[in-house]
Protein backbone atom coordinates (compact mmCIF):
# COMPACT_ATOMS: atom_id res chain seq x y z
CA UNK A 1 0.00 0.00 0.00
CA UNK A 2 1.40 3.42 -0.90
CA UNK A 3 1.00 6.34 0.63
CA UNK A 4 -0.41 9.52 -0.30
CA UNK A 5 2.73 11.19 -0.79
CA UNK A 6 4.13 8.30 -2.64
CA UNK A 7 0.96 8.04 -4.90
CA UNK A 8 1.40 12.15 -5.21
CA UNK A 9 4.97 11.93 -6.24
CA UNK A 10 4.37 8.88 -8.45
CA UNK A 11 2.09 11.24 -10.80
CA UNK A 12 4.37 14.10 -10.54
CA UNK A 13 7.35 11.81 -12.33
CA UNK A 14 4.73 9.85 -14.41
CA UNK A 15 3.70 13.51 -16.03
CA UNK A 16 6.54 15.27 -16.03
CA UNK A 17 8.25 13.87 -19.70
CA UNK A 18 5.14 15.54 -21.08
CA UNK A 19 6.08 18.63 -20.06
CA UNK A 20 9.27 18.88 -22.60
CA UNK A 21 5.85 19.53 -25.23
CA UNK A 22 3.54 21.17 -22.65
CA UNK A 23 6.39 24.07 -22.00
CA UNK A 24 6.81 24.98 -25.11
CA UNK A 25 3.25 24.58 -26.07
CA UNK A 26 2.46 27.31 -23.18
CA UNK A 27 4.94 29.77 -23.84
CA UNK A 28 3.84 29.76 -27.66
CA UNK A 29 0.43 30.68 -26.66
CA UNK A 30 1.13 32.92 -23.80
CA UNK A 31 2.88 34.83 -26.17
CA UNK A 32 0.27 34.51 -29.67
CA UNK A 33 -1.95 36.13 -26.97
CA UNK A 34 -0.22 39.32 -26.59
CA UNK A 35 0.53 39.62 -30.25
CA UNK A 36 -2.40 39.13 -31.12
CA UNK A 37 -3.02 42.57 -29.18
CA UNK A 38 -4.81 41.15 -25.91
CA UNK A 39 -4.46 42.71 -22.20
CA UNK A 40 -1.94 40.31 -20.79
CA UNK A 41 -3.77 40.17 -17.66
CA UNK A 42 -6.51 38.32 -19.37
CA UNK A 43 -4.42 36.16 -21.80
CA UNK A 44 -2.56 34.85 -18.27
CA UNK A 45 -5.75 34.74 -16.48
CA UNK A 46 -7.42 32.16 -19.01
CA UNK A 47 -4.22 29.85 -18.11
CA UNK A 48 -6.18 29.92 -14.53
CA UNK A 49 -9.60 30.21 -15.04
CA UNK A 50 -10.22 28.23 -18.47
CA UNK A 51 -7.07 25.97 -17.79
CA UNK A 52 -6.77 24.12 -20.81
CA UNK A 53 -4.04 24.35 -23.49
CA UNK A 54 -5.26 24.64 -27.16
CA UNK A 55 -8.49 26.28 -26.45
CA UNK A 56 -7.02 29.82 -24.91
CA UNK A 57 -5.68 29.85 -28.25
CA UNK A 58 -8.60 29.14 -30.55
CA UNK A 59 -10.35 31.40 -28.14
CA UNK A 60 -7.99 34.46 -28.70
CA UNK A 61 -7.86 34.09 -32.53
CA UNK A 62 -11.50 33.73 -33.22
CA UNK A 63 -12.23 36.77 -31.10
CA UNK A 64 -9.46 38.92 -32.57
CA UNK A 65 -10.51 37.69 -36.04
CA UNK A 66 -13.94 39.54 -35.60
CA UNK A 67 -15.75 36.20 -33.77
CA UNK A 68 -18.67 37.18 -31.68
CA UNK A 69 -18.11 36.39 -27.82
CA UNK A 70 -20.78 33.40 -28.26
CA UNK A 71 -18.73 31.60 -31.09
CA UNK A 72 -15.86 31.78 -29.29
CA UNK A 73 -16.95 30.65 -25.88
CA UNK A 74 -18.76 27.62 -27.59
CA UNK A 75 -15.96 26.88 -29.24
CA UNK A 76 -13.76 26.37 -25.98
CA UNK A 77 -16.79 24.28 -24.17
CA UNK A 78 -16.75 21.90 -27.79
CA UNK A 79 -13.10 21.68 -27.37
CA UNK A 80 -12.59 21.26 -23.85
CA UNK A 81 -16.32 18.63 -24.06
CA UNK A 82 -13.34 15.59 -24.38
CA UNK A 83 -13.09 15.86 -20.79
CA UNK A 84 -16.36 14.39 -20.16
CA UNK A 85 -15.06 11.25 -21.47
CA UNK A 86 -12.11 11.65 -19.21
CA UNK A 87 -14.23 11.75 -16.45
CA UNK A 88 -16.51 9.22 -17.35
CA UNK A 89 -13.21 6.78 -17.11
CA UNK A 90 -11.74 8.06 -14.04
CA UNK A 91 -15.22 8.03 -11.84
CA UNK A 92 -14.31 4.56 -11.76
CA UNK A 93 -11.60 5.05 -9.18
CA UNK A 94 -12.65 8.41 -7.79
CA UNK A 95 -16.43 6.98 -6.69
CA UNK A 96 -16.28 6.81 -3.09
CA UNK A 97 -14.66 10.63 -2.86
CA UNK A 98 -16.56 12.96 -0.46
CA UNK A 99 -18.51 15.70 -3.30
CA UNK A 100 -16.24 18.33 -2.60
CA UNK A 101 -13.68 16.47 -3.24
CA UNK A 102 -14.77 15.57 -6.07
CA UNK A 103 -15.03 18.98 -7.06
CA UNK A 104 -12.05 20.13 -6.49
CA UNK A 105 -10.16 17.28 -8.18
CA UNK A 106 -12.10 18.12 -11.50
CA UNK A 107 -10.59 21.21 -11.99
CA UNK A 108 -7.15 19.21 -12.34
CA UNK A 109 -8.36 16.68 -14.88
CA UNK A 110 -6.31 17.56 -18.05
CA UNK A 111 -5.05 15.18 -21.69
CA UNK A 112 -2.10 13.84 -20.31
CA UNK A 113 -2.92 13.60 -16.41
CA UNK A 114 -5.54 11.94 -17.50
CA UNK A 115 -3.87 9.27 -19.80
CA UNK A 116 -0.85 8.51 -17.32
CA UNK A 117 -2.94 8.47 -14.13
CA UNK A 118 -5.65 6.26 -16.33
CA UNK A 119 -2.60 3.83 -16.58
CA UNK A 120 -1.81 4.09 -13.40
CA UNK A 121 -5.17 3.33 -11.78
CA UNK A 122 -5.42 0.08 -14.31
CA UNK A 123 -2.27 -1.36 -12.63
CA UNK A 124 -3.19 -0.52 -9.25
CA UNK A 125 -6.75 -0.94 -8.75
CA UNK A 126 -6.14 -1.84 -4.79
CA UNK A 127 -4.63 1.42 -3.24
CA UNK A 128 -6.59 3.25 -0.89
CA UNK A 129 -5.37 6.91 -1.99
CA UNK A 130 -5.07 6.21 -5.54
CA UNK A 131 -6.69 10.27 -6.14
CA UNK A 132 -3.65 11.47 -5.28
CA UNK A 133 -1.78 10.16 -8.59
CA UNK A 134 -4.46 12.12 -10.40
CA UNK A 135 -3.71 15.02 -8.02
CA UNK A 136 0.32 14.79 -8.74
CA UNK A 137 -0.39 14.84 -12.51
CA UNK A 138 -2.60 17.87 -12.19
CA UNK A 139 -1.01 19.74 -9.71
CA UNK A 140 2.24 19.01 -12.07
CA UNK A 141 0.71 20.01 -15.25
CA UNK A 142 -0.52 23.55 -13.87
CA UNK A 143 1.82 24.69 -12.07
CA UNK A 144 4.01 24.17 -15.59
CA UNK A 145 1.45 25.42 -17.31
CA UNK A 146 1.00 28.92 -15.32
CA UNK A 147 5.12 29.53 -15.81
CA UNK A 148 5.06 28.57 -19.37
CA UNK A 149 2.41 30.94 -20.27
CA UNK A 150 2.83 33.78 -17.95
CA UNK A 151 6.79 33.33 -19.56
CA UNK A 152 5.34 33.66 -22.78
CA UNK A 153 3.17 36.78 -22.00
CA UNK A 154 6.06 38.55 -20.51
CA UNK A 155 9.43 37.63 -22.32
CA UNK A 156 7.07 37.21 -26.06
CA UNK A 157 7.79 34.68 -27.94
CA UNK A 158 11.89 33.53 -27.16
CA UNK A 159 11.35 30.48 -28.39
CA UNK A 160 12.56 30.79 -32.24
CA UNK A 161 9.47 29.72 -34.52
CA UNK A 162 11.84 28.05 -37.35
CA UNK A 163 12.36 25.48 -34.60
CA UNK A 164 8.56 24.54 -34.96
CA UNK A 165 7.77 23.42 -31.74
CA UNK A 166 4.30 23.12 -31.69
CA UNK A 167 5.12 20.02 -33.56
CA UNK A 168 5.79 18.90 -29.94
CA UNK A 169 2.16 18.89 -29.33
CA UNK A 170 1.31 15.87 -31.54
CA UNK A 171 4.45 14.04 -30.37
CA UNK A 172 3.14 14.08 -26.63
CA UNK A 173 0.03 12.31 -27.36
CA UNK A 174 1.86 9.66 -29.73
CA UNK A 175 3.84 8.63 -26.71
CA UNK A 176 0.63 8.18 -24.84
CA UNK A 177 -1.19 5.78 -27.26
CA UNK A 178 1.73 4.17 -29.24
CA UNK A 179 1.96 0.83 -26.59
CA UNK A 180 -1.81 0.67 -27.48
CA UNK A 181 -0.73 0.10 -31.02
CA UNK A 182 -0.08 -3.57 -30.39
CA UNK A 183 -3.84 -4.48 -29.90
CA UNK A 184 -5.56 -4.47 -33.13
CA UNK A 185 -9.02 -3.12 -31.86
CA UNK A 186 -7.77 -0.12 -30.87
CA UNK A 187 -5.40 0.37 -33.79
CA UNK A 188 -8.91 0.29 -35.59
CA UNK A 189 -10.41 2.81 -33.23
CA UNK A 190 -7.37 5.09 -33.48
CA UNK A 191 -7.31 4.95 -37.06
CA UNK A 192 -11.64 5.70 -37.50
CA UNK A 193 -11.13 8.82 -35.38
CA UNK A 194 -7.74 10.18 -36.86
CA UNK A 195 -9.49 9.63 -40.19
CA UNK A 196 -12.46 11.33 -38.94
CA UNK A 197 -10.95 13.95 -37.26
CA UNK A 198 -9.40 15.08 -41.25
CA UNK A 199 -12.98 14.46 -42.86
CA UNK A 200 -14.60 16.61 -40.07
CA UNK A 201 -11.54 19.22 -39.39
CA UNK A 202 -13.92 22.31 -41.25
CA UNK A 203 -16.68 21.56 -38.88
CA UNK A 204 -18.00 24.67 -36.96
CA UNK A 205 -16.63 25.23 -33.45
CA UNK A 206 -14.01 23.19 -34.10
CA UNK A 207 -16.50 20.21 -33.54
CA UNK A 208 -14.07 17.14 -34.94
CA UNK A 209 -12.93 17.34 -31.84
CA UNK A 210 -15.84 15.57 -29.92
CA UNK A 211 -17.28 14.09 -33.13
CA UNK A 212 -14.40 12.23 -34.36
CA UNK A 213 -14.38 10.67 -30.47
CA UNK A 214 -17.79 10.07 -30.46
CA UNK A 215 -17.51 8.29 -33.97
CA UNK A 216 -14.73 5.59 -32.88
CA UNK A 217 -16.01 4.75 -29.68
CA UNK A 218 -19.09 3.99 -31.59
CA UNK A 219 -17.21 2.01 -33.90
CA UNK A 220 -15.39 0.32 -30.39
CA UNK A 221 -18.77 -0.61 -29.36
CA UNK A 222 -19.21 -3.04 -32.69
CA UNK A 223 -15.90 -4.22 -31.82
CA UNK A 224 -16.61 -5.07 -28.05
CA UNK A 225 -20.16 -6.75 -29.36
CA UNK A 226 -17.64 -8.71 -31.83
CA UNK A 227 -15.53 -10.24 -29.41
CA UNK A 228 -17.81 -11.50 -27.09
CA UNK B 1 -17.00 41.93 -22.56
CA UNK B 2 -13.74 40.21 -22.98
CA UNK B 3 -13.68 39.23 -19.32
CA UNK B 4 -16.88 37.64 -19.35
CA UNK B 5 -16.56 35.25 -22.27
CA UNK B 6 -13.56 34.37 -20.25
CA UNK B 7 -15.41 33.70 -17.33
CA UNK B 8 -18.14 31.80 -18.97
CA UNK B 9 -15.54 29.84 -20.92
CA UNK B 10 -14.14 28.93 -17.87
CA UNK B 11 -17.28 28.10 -16.39
CA UNK B 12 -17.81 25.71 -19.39
CA UNK B 13 -14.55 23.70 -19.47
CA UNK B 14 -14.92 23.43 -15.66
CA UNK B 15 -18.44 21.93 -16.52
CA UNK B 16 -16.99 19.51 -18.41
CA UNK B 17 -14.43 18.03 -16.21
CA UNK B 18 -16.46 17.96 -13.24
CA UNK B 19 -19.76 16.46 -14.64
CA UNK B 20 -19.12 12.82 -15.05
CA UNK B 21 -17.24 12.69 -11.94
CA UNK B 22 -19.20 14.62 -9.66
CA UNK B 23 -22.43 14.94 -11.15
CA UNK B 24 -23.01 11.65 -12.49
CA UNK B 25 -23.66 8.70 -10.44
CA UNK B 26 -22.08 5.98 -12.46
CA UNK B 27 -24.80 3.39 -12.28
CA UNK B 28 -26.03 5.54 -14.58
CA UNK B 29 -23.68 4.66 -17.44
CA UNK B 30 -24.60 1.55 -19.15
CA UNK B 31 -22.93 -1.91 -19.12
CA UNK B 32 -22.31 -1.43 -23.24
CA UNK B 33 -21.11 2.56 -22.07
CA UNK B 34 -19.29 1.09 -19.59
CA UNK B 35 -17.57 -1.48 -22.13
CA UNK B 36 -16.68 0.90 -24.89
CA UNK B 37 -14.68 3.38 -21.86
CA UNK B 38 -11.52 1.35 -22.13
CA UNK B 39 -11.09 2.82 -25.89
CA UNK B 40 -11.03 6.56 -24.89
CA UNK B 41 -7.66 7.40 -24.85
CA UNK B 42 -7.69 5.55 -28.29
CA UNK B 43 -10.66 7.23 -29.80
CA UNK B 44 -9.80 10.88 -28.82
CA UNK B 45 -6.09 11.27 -29.14
CA UNK B 46 -5.70 10.86 -32.60
CA UNK B 47 -8.32 13.84 -32.80
CA UNK B 48 -5.58 15.64 -31.73
CA UNK B 49 -2.43 13.80 -33.50
CA UNK B 50 -4.26 13.58 -37.13
CA UNK B 51 -4.83 17.03 -37.62
CA UNK B 52 -1.95 18.57 -36.05
CA UNK B 53 -0.02 16.17 -38.66
CA UNK B 54 -1.59 16.70 -41.84
CA UNK B 55 -3.49 20.34 -41.45
CA UNK B 56 -1.07 23.40 -41.86
CA UNK B 57 -1.65 26.36 -40.02
CA UNK B 58 -3.74 27.76 -42.99
CA UNK B 59 -6.37 24.53 -42.55
CA UNK B 60 -5.15 23.09 -45.71
CA UNK B 61 -3.48 19.44 -46.24
CA UNK B 62 0.40 19.22 -46.24
CA UNK B 63 2.07 17.31 -49.03
CA UNK B 64 3.10 13.37 -48.62
CA UNK B 65 6.38 14.71 -48.46
CA UNK B 66 6.37 17.02 -45.64
CA UNK B 67 8.79 16.58 -42.80
CA UNK B 68 6.07 16.11 -39.81
CA UNK B 69 5.42 13.05 -41.53
CA UNK B 70 8.81 11.92 -41.56
CA UNK B 71 9.06 12.76 -37.63
CA UNK B 72 5.90 11.19 -36.56
CA UNK B 73 6.69 7.82 -38.22
CA UNK B 74 10.22 7.89 -36.58
CA UNK B 75 8.24 8.67 -33.20
CA UNK B 76 6.54 6.27 -33.66
CA UNK B 77 8.66 3.57 -34.01
CA UNK B 78 11.12 4.91 -31.47
CA UNK B 79 7.98 5.20 -28.66
CA UNK B 80 6.81 1.47 -29.99
CA UNK B 81 10.33 0.15 -29.11
CA UNK B 82 11.69 2.14 -26.04
CA UNK B 83 8.20 2.62 -24.46
CA UNK B 84 9.50 6.21 -23.12
CA UNK B 85 8.02 9.15 -23.40
CA UNK B 86 11.17 11.35 -23.98
CA UNK B 87 12.77 9.01 -26.32
CA UNK B 88 9.34 9.37 -28.17
CA UNK B 89 9.15 13.41 -28.26
CA UNK B 90 12.80 13.85 -28.72
CA UNK B 91 13.42 11.40 -31.93
CA UNK B 92 10.63 12.91 -33.81
CA UNK B 93 11.56 16.32 -33.18
CA UNK B 94 14.99 15.97 -33.94
CA UNK B 95 14.64 13.61 -37.17
CA UNK B 96 11.82 16.94 -38.16
CA UNK B 97 14.78 19.03 -37.28
CA UNK B 98 17.12 17.08 -39.49
CA UNK B 99 15.15 17.36 -42.37
CA UNK B 100 13.99 20.57 -42.31
CA UNK B 101 17.34 22.24 -41.38
CA UNK B 102 19.78 19.67 -43.04
CA UNK B 103 18.44 18.05 -45.83
CA UNK B 104 16.12 20.60 -47.43
CA UNK B 105 17.60 23.99 -46.18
Amino acid sequence: MLSKKQLFTKGMLDISPHMLSVIPFGIICGAIGVELGFNPYLVYAMSIIIFGGASQIVFLQLLSGGASSLVAVTSVGIINSRHLLYGAVLSEYLEKLSFIKKLLISYFVVDQGFSESNKFFKKNKTEQHLHYHLIGTGCTMWVCWQIATLSGIILGSFVPEELGLKFAIPLTFIAIVVQDLKKIDHVIVMITCGLSSLLFFDAPFKSYIIISPVIALFVASLISRLKK
Amino acid sequence: MTWISIIIAGILTYFTRMTMIALVDRDFLGDKIKAVLEYVPSAVFPAIIFPAIFINDYGAFIEMSDPKIFGAIVAIIVGYFSKNIIATILSGLISYWFLIFVIFS
